[in-house]
């Protein structure tokens, strides 16, 4: 059906609008007129609520929001009156009555969409007084988010984020009138609830009222003590985004400068999640490998993403022993650095410092489960080692982010800095580790090994295109040798919820499925880049996959590093020792 | 044979005055005299009188009996039932003529009021539907259901109906907007969050007739093309909430409610939600949120409720007086309904008169009365010889009335010109020592706490709006103020998401254009006139008139009184805290409060 033209007049000229449009968009995209917005997110939060898009539209009584009002055909906007500008600049005033002003140690001060506002419509004074008489306390409960409720201004852009994009519902509004404010189930705070980390309300708050954790002091203080020795992994999605840091244009491939800027940190080994990322590849193609010839329970579903980890354990516990065992990459190079490569090395493992840079939230949750701690189950014996002695895989996470604050603190000119390599052996990886960066990746990386393993051929094309894209749920037949392979992919849980729903009630068609916590996969994360370019996801996939295609290796497998550490330390995959360190076990939190 | 009955008003205001304890009297002394065959007791709906409860009338005669106390019950039945004898203490007295006034229909209260959506509150028993019956209940329903939907939804529309809840939008519009809505189910909603200070209109109508609103609804139902529909009440409420329950099942067990209503291929059924007390679930949108189960927050219109309303389907909303007026206005027709009120706001408006009026209590008039028959004719004047100052309409969302305007009709749109609305009825009469800043800031200070949140304007404009009224209040206001206000005012009524925001800067702004001067002195001369605002009191001893008998002294809970025996005494104004003690206590008219 063709789309009605509507005749919309907006500041006294006339343009042709599709029907349904809203006046923001028709004012955007046909007018070149930016209607300033705070809480308005294009299909996750539109709801009206700060007023500051508001609009005159000729006929009605009162001022229209643009975010949500939909043009109709005759309409006359004006945007641009003195009656809208005072509207805008008022209701910025009386958020700014409201909000702290400590903007010098806010650490958002340089993305702060209220501070921007301020200066777009014009603020130069606030003539009310502060309406904070004492601060509210902070929500320090989780091991991934702070918030502080004070610098909160109620856009509800997180509590969307939560419920409509991730279908988790962690947090909303409670109290009612000055008293409102964002919080979750009997203000239990964060990391008591349902909430799985992974960030996305952070990446849609305007201002600095959710932010990471952070361990950038902690990492500082590893880096200075002569006595450890500091190693630093990195996960693919961090390459294609830390360049945003530094103003470099979306979708920059910033391997090289990330592995000099980590260096000139003082890390003593920079190596790379993606050599664990094809580990995981071995492990999980040998799990569903297994379970395909064995009848074992399927659909597998992966398990890279700790959100989505959390969010199965606490929404499908039912669904739990379709999830692979197999740990997430992060955790597995944790626990190989210290098991594998100290012992190779002769390092004591007590004085190996893992430090890994992620796209996420949720790592910093999930360094810290109890049985992530494979490591010192390992030596305790050989060494030793006292209970009190037990030390973690990972020690410490940073998101993109904050590796980008430390880089900015050294002074390096990221932008220029000559490009380096991993270091060797925990730094060499494949293509197909590259992509797991991006939603549908780490499906792709195990059906070119899949593929190779099952039926012993070379497989001729290794792009699998139905499964890339920003699609919310992507499916594909997979034909191996005859055999059909039903494949799904799901990023934003949100999606998941819908795969898992069929997965509980037994209707699932398929064998395999991706889940990914965050929409678009770890490039979309908690802990990436804050951007609001709309396309900044695309960007990001597309590098993904350029830095895939110009990899000499682009199979699991066939990293000849993954080859070593199987000859010399593990085995085969899926053995005994593979099992003992790479897989884990997930608990029931749905009564929590 | 029942030769007698006894009708006892248990309106809310009735049984928080004692109406059960003289019902029971009335019962126990019926068996004392072994008459209880022959009298039959109904407890009705709000009579209206609220000041004069407990109230028990007497049929056949209509003998009006007042302030009935468990005491004085008995005199009911061994004077008037037993012997013949009318008692004339508990009869109303005329002020003016001091008469007593045997009939309810004479007392002035009554004789000007004309009860339509009133017309069974008081009259029958609220839990039988048989009464309800008999005086042509349910007869509407069988007539609409003989009709078209749009032929009944032309009648509405012919009748000129606008919505009670306060906007008063014309209802046969909103009913036709719902019946061409696409998109099935549809519901029919009843807006029973009646929230205004004061206001009682809805729940006596609820208490006293619910059948009225529960055949209304099933009208509404039928001619929007609905099955379901919700009576959304606030909790506050308990009463018209179990009548409302008892009505449904009774409407249901006669068919009424339910599979194929009389017969007919029209199913209807009514379920009741119950709010949790907050103000703005009284706006439509935010009501239909919270029957959804949800936080109830208002959202942007359009879509309007008639296009997607309750879980995004075409809902039809009114409020219970709106309700309640349908029966009527398909039984007697559009003409009949236009017979009474204005041409653009026909039939009647129920109001809660209160304040300082002699006479409180629930008044039915035609559209288009004048202030000064409310007051003054119905209402009884003011008491303690006070001069009339202003009227309150609208409740937060209102302002006030002068009494330049006294002579003014009052309808919806003449309200409207004054800067004021109508709202769901609330009319508080202030006299002539009410201070209009100290009013104006009592009715925003409930817009700050009821406010829900969502949107800027409201959450942050109204609380700086109260904070400049009360450092104006407290004599710490200054140059700018006004203007200030004016500012805030403007905005958050032109921005804010929903009816409730948009209009609480109604009373600053209506007290601000008629009383400016009043803000003037509060502002600038650190006065206020009306002596109402402790903090810009100022009591002091008229040495002449003190004769040192030291009671202020001793009472004054800041020692800020000194003195010696028998001489006058002195204020020290540093310590005082106008408290106003000194001024009650002295009995000797020596101190002044300026």
């Amino acid at each position: 059906m063709e789309t009605r033209m509507l005749n919309v007049r907006i500041n006294g000229r006339a343009y042709e609008v599709p029907e349904g449009i809203t006046i923001l968009k028709a004012a955007q995209e046909y007018a070149n007129i930016d209607i300033p917005t705070l809480c308005y997110l294009e299909g996750i939060s539109e709801e009206g609520a700060c007023a500051i898009c508001v609009v005159e539209v000729k006929g009605a009584k009162n001022l229209q929001r643009a975010c949500v009002v939909k043009v109709t055909d005759g309409m006359e906007v004006w945007t641009n009156t003195a009656r809208v500008r005072e509207a805008r600049k008022l209701n910025v005033e009386l958020l700014l009555a409201n909000h702290p002003t400590d903007c010098f140690t806010c650490e958002k001060n340089q993305i702060c969409r209220l501070r921007e506002l301020a200066a777009e419509v014009g603020v130069r004074e606030v003539e009310f007084p502060r309406t904070r008489s004492e601060w509210l306390p902070f929500d320090e409960t989780s091991l991934s988010l702070i918030r502080d409720p004070n610098k909160c201004v109620l856009c509800r852009r997180c509590v969307n984020v939560c419920a409509k994009v991730q279908s988790v519902y962690a947090i909303d509004i409670v109290g009612r009138g000055s008293n409102s404010m964002v919080s979750t189930f009997l203000d239990e705070g964060l990391g008591n609830v349902e909430c799985v980390n992974c960030g996305q309300c952070l990446l849609v708050c305007p201002t600095g009222a959710i932010t990471e954790r952070s361990e950038i002091p902690q990492v500082w203080k590893a880096l200075g003590n002569p006595d450890k020795v500091v190693v630093v992994e990195t996960a693919p999605a961090v390459r294609v985004a830390i360049g945003e840091e530094f103003g470099m244009p979306d979708g920059t491939q910033a391997t090289g400068k990330m592995v000099a800027a980590l260096r000139g940190l003082g890390f003593d080994e920079v190596f790379d999640t993606d050599f664990s990322a094809d580990l995981t590849i071995m492990e999980e193609g040998y799990e569903l490998i297994g379970r395909l010839k064995n009848g074992g329970t399927l659909p597998l579903i992966t398990s890279c993403s700790p959100g989505w980890i959390k969010f199965a354990e606490t929404f499908f516990p039912h669904v739990l022993d379709h999830v692979s065992s197999c740990k997430s990459p992060q955790q597995m190079f944790g626990t190989v650095t210290k098991t594998y490569w100290a012992e190779k090395m002769g390092i004591d493992p007590r004085n190996v410092v893992v430090v890994s840079i992620m796209p996420c939230t949720a790592k910093k949750f999930e360094k810290e489960r109890p049985e992530m701690k494979t490591a010192f189950h390992y030596w305790q014996e050989k060494m030793g080692l006292r209970d009190e002695e037990a030390f973690n895989d990972v020690d410490y996470v940073l998101t993109t982010r904050e590796a980008a604050q430390m880089i900015r603190e050294s002074g390096m000119d990221f932008a220029n800095l000559p490009d380096e390599q991993f270091d060797k052996p925990l730094g060499e990886s494949s293509g197909a580790a590259v992509i797991f960066g991006a939603t549908g990746g780490v499906m792709e990386a195990a059906l070119r090994t899949g593929y190779e393993v099952l039926t012993n051929k070379t497989l001729e094309k290794l792009e699998f295109e139905d499964v890339r894209g920003l699609a919310g749920i992507k499916s594909a037949e997979v034909n191996i040798d005859g055999t059909i392979l039903r494949v799904a992919v799901a990023n934003g849980l949100g999606n998941a919820r819908v795969l898992m729903e069929q997965v509980q009630k037994g209707e699932s068609p398929y064998q395999f499925i991706e889940i990914m916590c965050c929409p678009g996969g770890c490039l979309g994360g908690g802990g990436q880049p804050i951007s609001d370019h709309p396309d900044v996801k695309q960007r990001r996939a597309e590098a993904i996959y350029r830095e895939d295609a110009g990899k000499p290796i682009r199979k699991s497998h066939e990293n000849p590093e993954i080859v070593e550490i199987y000859k010399e330390f593990l085995g085969e995959p899926n053995s005994e020792k593979a099992h003992h360190l790479l897989h884990t076990e997930y608990c029931d939190r749905s009564c929590e | 044979m029942i030769r007698n009955e006894l009708l006892i008003c248990a309106g809310g205001a009735c049984i928080t005055s004692g109406e059960k304890s003289v019902k029971d009297a009335l019962i126990e002394e019926l068996h004392a005299h072994s008459i209880q065959d022959e009298v039959q007791v109904i407890e009705t709906g709000c009579m209206g009188a609220c000041d004069l409860g407990p109230i028990v009338v007497v049929y056949p005669e209509g003998t009006f009996y007042q302030k009935v106390t468990p005491e004085t019950a008995h005199l009911i039945v061994s004077e008037h039932l037993v012997k013949g004898r009318v008692v004339e203490s508990l009869l109303y007295t005329e002020p003016e003529t001091q008469e007593k006034v045997q009939s309810g229909a004479e007392i002035p209260f009554y004789t000007r009021q004309v009860k339509r959506v009133l017309r069974n509150c008081g009259v029958i028993d609220p839990l039988s539907i048989e009464e309800y019956i008999a005086r042509d209940g349910y007869f509407a329903l069988a007539t609409a259901l003989g009709m078209t939907p749009e032929g009944i939804i032309d009648v509405v529309t012919e009748s000129g109906l606008r919505g009670r809840g306060g906007a008063g939008f014309p209802t046969g519009i909103k009913w036709k907007a719902t019946r061409n809505a696409r998109g099935t189910p549809k519901y029919v909603v009843c807006n029973g969050d009646e929230g205004d200070p004061g206001a009682f209109m809805d729940r006596s109508v609820l208490e006293g007739d619910p059948h009225s609103v529960i055949e209304a609804m099933t009208i509404a139902g039928y001619a929007v093309g609905a099955q379901k529909g919700y009576m959304y009440v606030r909790a506050e409420y308990p009463l018209a909430i179990e009548r409302f329950d008892w009505a449904l099942r009774k409407a249901r067990e006669y068919g009424f409610l339910g599979e194929n209503i009389l017969g007919s291929e029209f199913s209807f059924d009514i379920e009741i939600r119950i709010g949790a007390g907050a103000f703005v679930c009284g706006e439509e949108t935010a009501l239909l949120r919270s029957i959804e189960g949800k936080r109830g927050t208002p959202s942007v219109k359009p879509p309007f409720p008639a296009q997607a309303g309750l879980w995004n389907q075409p809902t039809l909303i009114n409020n219970v007086e709106t309700y309640a007026n349908i029966p009527q206005i398909i039984t007697r027709g559009a003409e009949w309904f236009r017979s009474v009120g204005s041409s653009k706001s026909p039939g009647t408006k129920v109001f809660a008169l209160a304040g300082n009026v002699k006479n409180t209590g629930l008044v039915e008039v035609p559209m288009g009365t004048t202030l000064r028959e409310l007051v003054f004719d119905i209402g009884g004047g003011i008491p303690g010889g006070k001069e009339f100052k202003a009227a309150q309409t609208g409740g937060p969302s209102g302002g006030v009335i002068t009494a330049d305007y006294l002579d003014m009709p009052i309808d919806f749109d003449t309200v409207k010109e004054l800067g004021t609305i109508m709202g769901s009825g609330g009319l508080i009469i202030l006299d002539e020592d009410s201070c209009m800043v100290d009013v104006a800031k009592f009715y925003l200070g409930f817009t700050v706490d009821e406010s829900c949140g969502k949107c800027t304007p409201c959450r942050e404009g109204t609380r700086q709006m109260y904070h400049t009224m009360e450092r104006i209040c407290e004599g710490k206001g200054r140059d700018g103020d006004i203007e200030q206000l004016g500012r805030l005012a403007e905005v958050v009524r032109d921005t804010s998401l929903c009816g409730l925001g948009q209009s609480a800067p109604n009373p600053v702004l209506s007290t601000l254009r008629f009383y400016e001067d009043e803000y003037r002195a509060h502002i600038y001369d650190k006065k206020c006139p009306s002596h109402v605002c402790k903090h810009l009191l100022t009591y002091s001893v008229i040495a002449d008139k003190c004769v040192g008998c030291t009671a202020c002294a001793r009472q004054c809970p800041s020692h800020a009184i000194s003195g010696e025996v028998k001489k006058a005494h002195i204020i020290d104004q540093s310590k005082c805290s106008k408290c106003g003690t000194c001024y009650e206590v002295c009995r000797f008219g020596a101190i002044q409060k300026e």
